[in-house]
């Protein structure tokens, strides 16, 4: 049962990830500052009133950190493995959250468009996943926090077979567990 | 009851059908989605008449016989559904002459006081003047199996005209996708009556028959990432076969059914191992530092196909059972994948991008010589009939999803019925045991 949760939960993060995305950009999400409930309308009438209170989540302990390193989706070109330059900076952000806490626990998923075959584009997507904790390697993330998986052309973030939606479907995820 | 064949050979039979006589016929092709291209074709010109009974029983088996007998190339059926004739009675052997038939099949079903059907056929030499019984049999069987029978009265027929067995009473794998449900089926040859195995709310891939045809492996992306698992069709039991650190994938069983081979990334990078059947510990089969994928083993057990990208560009390669030398086997274009062997050794199917389209290859591995077979352009996933006659491959058809299977020549094909949805990763059973 824990499993399933976590499943839905990782699903949850990805939904909200991949709805972010918009066409030639990376998705920005930011849920922080967002108050769990109830004290919306007390600071809203004329400032904070003393009785209010601020709740802590811990179940989202290092939620803002992780939100806080931003976009979590690296695009690749076709056939290819290369992570371009302007991905670095999403590397460095996510593996800084990474090494402050040797607890956690993260996936990278690696993805390919819809062209070609299933198995091949299996082992591509895996190449695209390594390629990134390879690089989170070299910037001192810790091998076993990360695990490079891939799920192939299998699950497209794009539906159509246009290049801005095949451009979308390159991709591999940074995803926390 | 069985009624024995005569031992008479009847081969001699084949008559060469060029050009315009196709046309006559087309109507039933369309029917059974069967599509014929190209002239100088050898078919076994055959009437199967409409089986007494046919009419009240739940499945048409003369219909199921004359689409089996077209869908494996081998055949031209005469057009005979108007005309009822059972197993007992004595056919005018002159008037399926004139209609060009050199074969006659009769037939009945009849539903049994315990509820069962007694399926019942006689294959008739019309060529001779007066017409020679060429046997028949009885099948009694549940409502359920009524198909099968159909299937097993195709398998004899086409073995006792051709003298190959037929592969009509075996069985499709094969994976749909439909309002994010992932479904892995067991189908009949004709891609209908088909049985869930399997449905998650993940993808499915990669279905590979066990030799014995008891158990499927595949990968099952259930738990976030992708696993190999052996599944027991009839009794749904599932083991795992690879869950290691990464990605798991692309199993194969070796023909003993004994090991399974396996692309795991557990050590980093795509790499090609063999696992005991029983689990166990990995073995690594190759070492290289690209992606070594899709292994397939030859018919023999002793050399194993796969695809690797280690020349820059995806290609099919081969090596000994135990990981020995690596030679390549594709030359032709700059992607070739998902190799499968003839189950005699002699063709290697496979999928090469041509100018930007998939398409289905066949190599004779003697020569090199390959051609490609389709006129589709995003083909996948293709799989040889354990007679070796028919591939089946996956395939779009107007943007949608089809299955369809082909002669090794390209000439006949046909679009498989069964799910709707898309459809997809068929893998083609071994014999069944009667």
């Amino acid at each position: 049962m824990r499993r399933i949760l976590l499943a839905v939960g990782v699903a949850a993060l990805m939904a909200g990830c991949s709805s972010a995305v918009k066409l030639d950009s990376v998705p920005v999400e930011d849920k922080s500052g967002t108050p769990i409930s109830g004290t919306d309308g007390q600071n809203a009438a004329g400032g904070a009133a003393k009785s209010g209170v601020t709740g802590v989540d811990l179940g989202k302990s290092g939620q803002d950190a992780i939100n806080a390193a931003g976009p979590r989706i690296v695009y690749f070109d076709y056939d290819s493995f290369v992570i371009k330059p302007e991905y670095q900076a999403i590397i460095e952000a996510h593996s800084r959250v990474i090494k402050a806490d040797k607890t956690r626990k993260v996936a990278i998923e690696g993805h390919t468009d819809e062209r070609g075959g299933r198995e091949y584009n299996l082992a591509l997507g895996q190449k695209r996943a390594e390629a990134v904790r390879k690089a989170m390697g070299l910037l001192g993330v810790t091998d076993s926090q990360v695990e490079a998986v891939s799920f192939g052309k299998e699950k497209p973030a794009a539906q159509g077979s246009d290049e801005a939606s095949l451009a979308k479907n390159r991709r591999a995820e940074i995803s926390y567990r | 009851m069985t009624l024995r064949f005569f031992s008479t050979a009847f081969r001699n039979l084949q008559r060469t059908v060029v050009g315009l006589a196709l046309a006559s016929s087309l109507s039933a092709w369309a029917q059974f989605r069967v599509e014929v291209s190209g002239v100088g074709l050898t078919q076994l010109p055959i009437a199967v008449a409409t089986f007494r009974g046919d009419d009240a029983a739940p499945q048409k088996i003369a219909a199921i016989i004359r689409a089996d007998l077209e869908r494996s190339g081998q055949f031209r059926t005469i057009d005979s559904a108007t005309s009822v004739i059972d197993e007992v009675a004595r056919p005018e052997a002159a008037t399926w002459r004139q209609k060009g038939a050199d074969s006659l099949v009769t037939g009945s079903v009849t539903r049994l006081a315990d509820g069962r059907y007694d399926v019942r056929f006689r294959l008739w030499d019309v060529v001779k003047p007066q017409g020679q019984d060429l046997g028949g049999q009885s099948f009694p069987v549940p409502q359920g199996d009524l198909r099968l029978a159909a299937h097993r009265i195709s398998d004899i027929i086409y073995e006792k005209l051709t003298g190959e067995k037929g592969i009509f009473s075996t069985r499709l794998a094969y994976v749909t996708k439909a309002a994010q449900r992932y479904n892995l089926w067991v189908a009949d040859s004709d891609g209908e009556n088909a049985q869930t195995a399997l449905t998650s709310p993940e993808p499915i891939i990669s279905p590979a028959w066990s030799p014995n045809g008891a158990q499927l492996a595949y990968v099952s992306f259930e738990s976030r990432k992708p696993v190999v698992y052996a599944h027991d069709v009839a009794t749904g039991k599932r083991r795992l076969i690879a869950n290691f650190r990464g990605s798991n994938s692309a199993p194969v069983w070796s023909p003993d059914g004994h090991t399974l081979a396996v692309t795991l990334s557990r050590d980093g990078g795509s790499q090609l191992y063999t696992i005991d059947a029983n689990g166990g510990e990995p073995r690594r089969l190759i070492q290289s530092g690209s992606i070594d994928t899709e292994p397939v083993y030859s018919p023999d057990g002793k050399t194993i196909f796969f695809v690797s990208d280690r020349g820059g560009a995806p290609q099919v390669y081969r090596t000994t059972a135990t990981g020995g030398n690596v030679d390549r086997v594709t030359f032709t274009g700059g992607y070739n994948i998902s190799p499968a062997v003839s189950p005699d050794g002699r063709w290697l199917a496979y999928i090469s991008r041509v100018n930007g389209a998939f398409k289905l290859h066949v190599m004779e591995l003697a020569t090199g010589t390959t051609n490609a077979i389709t006129d589709t352009t995003a083909d996948e996933s293709p799989s040889f009939a354990p007679n070796g006659r028919l591939i089946v491959y996956a395939t779009q058809q107007q943007g949608k999803e089809a299955l369809m299977t082909s002669t090794l020549d390209g000439k006949i094909k046909a679009r498989l019925g069964g799910q709707s949805g898309d459809i997809r990763e068929p893998d083609w059973g071994p014999f069944q045991k009667p």
